[in-house]
């Protein structure tokens, strides 16, 4: 799931757990998923430094990613 | 000086040689320059070469632009145009012809730019590539951002710069691409070739820092707006500055001012993301705990209503039974016992009730309140003078 279906799926769940009408055993069980989506999301965003690479073609015309000084 | 060359017939010149020392005389007296007036007879010839002449009031000059040159011309001018040529004035000799060789060509005003930029994007148009409603929308929360440009330009570090304050955790990927001159367009388009087969990014920015006109022109190629177009890729353009709008511009997903506002078009600010996350997770946690007060009142509710409905189903019942406590008493021979009568049995606990029932000289049980009295029959007698009414 990308970073922004999780975004997503977690404004879906607390828009569901507004509602009144929802059975605790639904209610507990999204509670639950939403906690797990935010904790993936977050760890998502801390990740570490992102990196800068430049994308270049060998002699073979094979693509590769390099380090940029 | 009698013997100097053609001054006899029999110093005669051959043509070729005149035309060629004539030749040598205009270029050596004429730098190249810079020549105005109106296009008349313009002709492309199979071989790339275009021929036409610059006329005014009172002159005439054959030009001709040979094919290679014609590459760093926009467009071909259209008859009657009022032009600038830049070349060098010559002899062509084999037909004894003067010639203006033209390197550079614009119109007034904005002359062959608009008019090269104008038919392409109806071209485009025509095919839909500038549709907006081709363009796709940006990925929110990229995690890799390609970079089409100059490796040493100042467009690259303004995109770094901003992405980097922006979101210092999205990962760059640049595709160096030469961004002016003759080898630009090729070298953008097979920049955006490898963008494409590598596959990896989640969207891509293509552009260059300001420049003139000319520097910006490879953003107004055919084959780039082509590319751009058929990249699977969203590609964001971000050529020269505000004023500076290309068919790049018109064929990207989205097309950003400067190549520092495509960067923040790029990548969301972090910050701002970590908060809405924190505001989801405070809903949810909200949320939930609206349920459980209102789950635990529902409860106490329920429990009240029990409690009140059991209590008064026991007293119900407490009453009830002693309804039929009191009824069972009444009925009961225990009470009848202790009002003074005594109920006789026979040794099988049988009750004895008539006269019959009872032999003389047997033995029976006698039960009164608190017990048992053994008794024989005397005799028995058919008057009972003694015994209460029933009613």
């Amino acid at each position: 799931m990308s970073f922004e279906q999780t975004l997503a799926r977690l404004e879906q769940i607390a828009s569901s757990l507004d509602r009144d009408d929802l059975p605790l055993e639904e209610a507990l069980r999204l509670f639950e998923e939403g906690i797990a989506k935010l904790r993936e999301a977050n760890a998502a965003l801390g990740e570490a430094e992102g990196t800068v690479q430049r994308l270049i073609e060998d002699a073979a015309g094979v693509l590769k990613l390099e380090e940029e000084a | 000086m009698f013997d100097a060359p053609g001054s006899s017939p029999e110093q005669a010149f051959g043509v070729g040689e005149l035309t060629t020392l004539v030749k040598q005389a205009l270029e050596g007296g004429f730098p190249p320059l810079w020549v105005k007036g109106e296009v008349s007879g313009f002709k492309r010839h199979t071989n790339g070469h275009w021929y036409f002449s610059l006329k005014d009031a009172s002159g005439q000059l054959p030009c001709v632009v040979w094919a290679r040159d014609t590459r760093r011309i926009p467009a071909p001018p259209d008859e009657g145009m009022a032009v600038f040529a830049r070349g060098q004035l010559t002899v062509y000799p084999a037909q004894g012809k003067l010639q203006f060789m033209v390197d550079a060509l614009d119109a007034e005003g904005e002359g062959l730019w608009k008019k090269a930029f104008d038919a392409l994007k109806a071209t485009l148009d025509a095919e839909g590539l500038t549709d907006p409603a081709r363009k796709r929308r940006l990925p929110r929360f990229p995690r890799t951002v390609a970079v089409i440009t100059s490796l040493d330009g100042a467009a690259r570090r303004d995109i770094e710069a901003v992405i980097r304050r922006r979101h210092p955790g999205v990962d760059l990927v640049l595709i160096g691409a030469v961004v002016q001159g003759e080898g630009a367009p090729a070298s953008l388009v097979a920049a955006l070739d490898r963008l494409a087969s590598w596959g990896g990014a989640d969207v891509a920015i293509i552009g260059r820092g300001g420049g003139s006109r000319e520097d910006l022109w490879c953003f107004n190629d055919e084959s780039v707006a082509r590319a751009i177009a058929a990249c699977p890729i969203p590609i964001i353009s971000a050529v020269g500055h505000e004023i500076d709008v290309t068919i790049a511009d018109l064929v990207a997903d989205l097309r950003a001012a400067t190549p520092s506002v495509a960067a923040e078009h790029a990548v969301p600010i972090l910050a701002e993301v970590q908060e809405q996350l924190r505001r989801l997770g405070g809903r949810l946690a909200d949320a939930l705990e609206d349920r459980v007060v209102t789950e635990r009142r529902a409860l106490h509710t329920q429990r009240e209503r029990f409690t009140l409905r059991a209590t008064r189903m026991v007293e119900r019942r407490r009453a009830r039974v002693q309804q039929v406590a009191g009824r069972l008493d009444a009925l009961s021979p225990v009470a009848t016992l202790t009002r003074g009568f005594a109920v006789a049995r026979d040794a099988e606990g049988r009750t004895l009730t008539t006269r019959s029932a009872f032999a003389v000289g047997a033995t029976f049980d006698l039960l009164v309140q608190d017990g048992r009295v053994r008794a024989r029959t005397e005799s028995t007698h058919d008057d009972a003078p003694h015994l209460p009414s029933r009613a």
